[in-house]
């Protein structure tokens, strides 16, 4: 269970989180949506404390993460695999160096274990055959996928996945999204998503929350989150720049 | 009036600050170097970034270093009768305040400059956030083996340029203006002691953790767009240069 309690984050004048609450579900796929420029990114970014709030803490099985000694840190973030928005590939290394990166950093498994295993990921985001590539020298959808296969290669309890279809063709979405949701069921993670694939995205997500001025306006199970009366996701839902959303 | 005030509390504030952050990255990177496990392939991996990269501005930037100090020096010393001089001048020179002090800008230039450009880019890019989210400690990855390779690559290369431009002096003495060269020879080795060796090793090793270190700190830190790393590989090289600088004349003056 991870809970996010009265998040604050300003960068200089700009306050982007103005007390953020959350509860997300241990093996459950949560959502959070809400307009380019909001906060997700920065949201996403402190559940695993590469972003330290002002106030507010965030609690990971009752373990305030915020506070955490760097050792204690490193050890909590072993439990999480990230999907970052440009994917953060390193680009002095191939695909297949990036994938398996993690495994030889942090495991004693065999350099051919190694392999047979990122292959597989590979193949299963469509990047077979690709392994020996630069990132440099992928296209911005299949550096996603590549991203992705890193993310999840150390099989963690928690993925944070931000915009994992974005750049993607509506085919390859929909790909990726029964990943998400294969992957999910196997390994039982804990999964947030922030997407702007509305409304695809509701097939794999258990819960939606949606960031709106700096708060969380609403987050109820999919279902209901769908037929919501809240006008906010009333207007965000339908696009729409009148509202209670401050469009531009 | 007030306001001025202000203003310099803030600034100096901000200095000590940054020189403070500078420090603690540099401890923590001398720290983590020695924290298992030993990352031995990526500090050979840099000291052939660091070394074979710069070996050819080295090699050229020494020769003619040794071709115009030994112009000047005959040119100078000829006035005062003293041209026998001119091998231990040379030599005591390049070893003990041209070399290290020359070999350190060029590496500099060279691969300072790519260092801080390189962890800037990672920077922007969240490579740097992304080791950090694989619990690798970045500054372990990325900045403890370049220092430790710029540790062992700055000696050699200072070395090299020693005696390339010795050579280069050489020719010059012995080939265009006609001293025999037994007595630049016997000069130099009259003249030099294993303490002048020993001080260009020193200066050479300390030039080497001040150029890796500040330009890895400003890589590290650089704001994360074109204009931050492109300002931040600028001010790495100004920096390095004036510490260089700046710290030779402190160990000149302790060592002489
Ligand atoms: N490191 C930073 N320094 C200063 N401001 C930042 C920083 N990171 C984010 N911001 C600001 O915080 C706000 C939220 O950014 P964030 O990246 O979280 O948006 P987002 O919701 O992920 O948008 P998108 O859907 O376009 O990715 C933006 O206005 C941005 O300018
Ligand atoms: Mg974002």
């Amino acid at each position: 269970m991870i809970r996010v309690v009265d998040l604050h984050k300003k960068f200089g004048r700009q306050e982007v989180l103005k007390g953020v609450h959350l509860e997300l579900a241990t093996g459950k796929v949560t959502t959070i949506v809400g307009t380019s420029g909001c906060g997700k990114t920065v949201l996403l970014k402190h559940l695993n404390a590469l972003l330290r709030p002002d106030r507010g803490s965030v609690l990971i099985d009752g373990t305030d993460i915020t506070k955490l000694a760097k050792e204690e840190l490193y050890e909590m973030r072993g439990r999480f695999g990230v999907l970052f928005q440009g994917a953060a590939l390193l680009d002095s290394m191939t695909v297949l160096d990036n994938v398996a990166f993690p495994l030889r950093e942090k495991t004693e498994m065999s350099e051919s274990e190694i392999r047979k295993k990122v292959e597989e990921r590979l193949e299963q985001v469509g990047l077979e055959g690709m392994g020996y590539k630069y990132p440099a020298e992928l296209s911005g959808g299949m550096r996603k996928r590549a991203g992705l296969a890193r993310a999840l290669i150390m099989d963690p309890e928690i993925v944070l996945f931000d915009e994992p279809t974005n750049g993607l063709d509506p085919v390859l979405a929909t790909g990726i999204h029964q990943l998400i949701t294969r992957t999910q069921k196997t390994f039982g993670f804990t999964a947030v998503v922030v997407s702007h694939s509305i409304p695809q995205v509701f097939e794999i997500s258990d819960y939606v929350a949606i960031l709106a001025n700096g708060i969380i306006e609403e987050f109820k199970s999919t279902k209901e989150f769908q037929v919501s009366q809240n006008p906010v996701v009333q207007q965000f839902i339908r696009g729409e720049t009148e509202g209670p959303i401050q469009a531009l | 009036m007030l306001s001025l005030l202000v203003q310099t509390g803030r600034f100096s504030l901000r200095v000590v600050h940054g020189m403070g952050g500078m420090f603690l990255f540099l401890l923590s990177a001398l720290f983590l170097a020695f924290r298992r496990p030993a990352k031995i392939g990526l500090i050979l991996y840099h000291i052939k970034t660091i070394g074979v990269d710069s070996l050819s501005v080295v090699f050229l930037s020494g020769f003619f270093t040794g071709m115009v100090m030994r112009f000047q020096g005959y040119y100078s010393l000829r006035q005062f009768n003293a041209e026998s001089w001119l091998g231990s001048a040379t030599a005591l020179g390049l070893l003990r305040e041209l070399g290290p002090v020359l070999a350190a800008f060029m590496v500099t230039g060279r691969t300072g400059s790519a260092m801080a450009a390189e962890l800037g880019t990672m920077r922007a890019t969240e490579q740097i956030d992304a080791l950090d989210s694989m619990a690798i400690d970045p500054i372990k990855y990325l900045v403890s083996p370049r220092i430790m390779a710029s540790l062992i690559a700055m000696p050699l290369l200072t070395a090299i340029f020693d005696v390339v431009g010795i050579y280069g002096a050489y020719l010059v003495g012995v080939g265009l203006l006609g001293v025999s060269s037994g007595s630049y020879f016997s000069g130099m080795e009259s003249s030099v002691v294993f303490r002048d060796v020993y001080s260009g090793f020193i200066k050479s090793v300390s030039f080497g953790l001040i150029i890796t270190w500040v330009c890895c700190y400003k890589g590290f830190h650089a704001p994360p767009m074109a204009t931050g790393v492109s300002r931040a590989t600028t001010e790495s090289v100004v920096l390095s240069f004036i510490l260089i600088l700046v710290w030779d004349y402190f160990l000149t003056s302790v060592m002489l």
